[in-house]
């Protein structure tokens, strides 16, 4: 449907030839940059950046969160300040990270990891606060001990809404590398390719570059809800 | 079961005793020098009107809600060494639907330290006793409404604790189920003797299933009266049209009627 209105709209000459290539010439030259060329290079490094931002933002964030879920007078007292940083957008800060991190390799990862961070330290804070009392309660009558309620109740009442940090985190990961692949000088990665193929009007390798991106955050996307469905098998229930 | 064989025989010395129980929501004062003392081996239902603090009064006893002045002993200790064995209203939200039918009756024990293999043994156990055959691979939310109560009273049964509460336990379920669980429920505790306090807001159920119906009046709260019924166990439905139990029945709602004039 989707590529019948593209063909659609190069058949008609609505617009220039030389901004929007015909979805054949665009997959052939996807399937062809990607064996031959470095797009599938430069893919790589786009999603290790993206994973390894994922995996760091992850390992601080939901740590951090269950620790102010779990202790809500402190959660109260830094609630404003944690809601800042998580409204803030990653990209605003791109700058700043410049500052402290120049435009190495290290940058785009940090910059990444700290939006990954906040939403998933938001939502696993969330999450623990949030857990139903009663089952809470129920351990406790059973004579459990505050670790023991921690990891057997709080952990999985919380997981829910820590799945759905974890998935908006990655899929912000995506979007935060590729912005700073765009504006903080890199030689490498799919965001380069894009403002690259923008700027010599490489619109073909602009457009599978992009293309690339949309498949890329796709499948992450597909498999956390899958994730999500076989580790959280009793939601909805 | 041992639990059975390791009691003495019931008698009517305090098991359960509350003294000058003190507790408000706000402003709003619930309990104020309550006191109470629940026999050692019977079943008592509580029954009053709404808002009066049941379901407060065995939270409280249970630990799960403090409570700001008074003392509460089970068996001459402070209610918080005592095993307790407790089941919610909502089984939906007290089970633990992450884990398997077995594993949230194992649970208790596995909070305890007791191994492996002893846990499912004593599931086994307890199955075997209440002639109850459940799917225990399932999922709790596999399971109908009856069933996941049931998960939830043998939850509570597995530790042997010193008493069992319940908080309404027959109120999400449906009339068969209620009938259902209630014959078990009585099959327990005759075959246990366990010191049961249940929370009911149905009379007749108050009545059906009691040796003592404790009759609880407005705020603040006090005891109205305990009320003795001493018919002998198996209870069927046919006792509801037994002079005994009518007579009771009538006694506790003209009780209930003039608690609700003041």
């Amino acid at each position: 449907m989707f590529l019948a209105v593209w063909q659609g709209i190069c058949s008609a000459h609505v617009v220039r030839a030389v901004l929007l290539p015909t979805p054949f010439a665009t997959f052939a030259y996807m399937g062809d940059a990607l064996v031959h060329g470095s797009l599938l290079a430069d893919s790589f490094v786009t999603l290790s950046r993206v994973l390894l931002a994922f995996a760091i933002g992850a390992a601080l964030g939901i740590p951090l969160g269950v620790a102010f879920g779990s202790n809500e007078r402190l959660y109260r007292s830094v609630e404003f300040l944690i809601d800042v940083f998580r409204s803030t957008p990653a990209s605003a800060l791109i700058p700043l990270f410049i500052l402290f991190f120049g435009i190495s390799d290290i940058n785009k990862v940090a910059i990444a990891a700290f939006g990954v961070f906040s939403i998933v330290m938001f939502n696993s804070a969330y999450g623990v606060m949030n857990a139903r009392k009663s089952r809470i309660l129920a351990a406790k009558v059973m004579g459990a001990s505050p670790v023991q309620i921690f990891r057997d109740v709080l952990f999985f009442e919380s997981l829910p809404q820590t799945m759905v940090g974890l998935r908006n985190g990655i899929s912000t990961a995506l979007v935060v590398v590729v912005v700073a692949e765009m504006f903080i000088g890199s030689d490498a990665g799919l965001g380069h390719r894009i403002i690259e193929g923008e700027e010599i009007l490489q619109v073909t390798d602009m457009y599978a570059s992009i293309i690339i991106c949309g498949l890329i955050g796709y499948v992450l996307n597909l498999a956390f809800m899958l994730a999500d469905k076989r580790l959280i098998h009793w939601s909805g229930h | 079961m041992t639990a059975a064989a390791a009691m003495p025989p019931p008698t009517d010395v305090p098991f359960i005793s509350v003294r000058g129980l003190g507790k408000s929501f706000g402003s709003q004062l619930i309990y104020e020098k309550f006191d109470l003392d629940l026999p050692r081996g019977k079943f008592t239902t509580v029954f009053g009107p709404n808002g009066c603090g049941k379901s407060t009064l065995i939270n409280m006893m249970s630990g799960l809600v403090p409570f700001d002045a008074g003392t509460v002993e089970i068996g001459g200790k402070d209610f918080r060494s005592a095993r307790i064995g407790y089941v919610f209203q909502n089984y939906r939200d007290s089970l633990f639907p992450w884990m398997r039918a077995l594993e949230n009756i194992e649970y208790p024990l596995k909070v305890r330290g007791v191994p492996r293999a002893e846990q499912r043994e004593r599931v086994e156990r307890l199955l075997a006793a209440f002639e109850i055959t459940l799917d225990l691979k399932r999922r709790t939310y596999e399971l109908s409404g009856g069933q996941q109560q049931l998960v939830a009273i043998l939850r509570a049964l597995v530790a042997e604790p010193d008493v069992l509460f319940l908080d309404e336990p027959f109120s999400a379920l449906d009339y068969e189920m209620t009938l259902y669980i209630r014959d078990k429920l009585q099959t327990v505790f005759m075959e246990t003797g366990l010191t049961t306090v249940l929370v009911s807001h149905d009379l007749e159920e108050a009545v059906y299933l009691a040796d003592r119906i404790l009759l609880l009046g407005k705020r603040p709260t006090r005891v109205v009266e305990l009320i003795p019924f001493d018919l002998a166990r198996p209870r069927t439905v046919e006792i509801m049209g037994d002079p005994a139990f009518v007579a009771t029945k009538q006694h506790a709602l003209h009780l209930f009627r003039e608690e609700m004039k003041r």
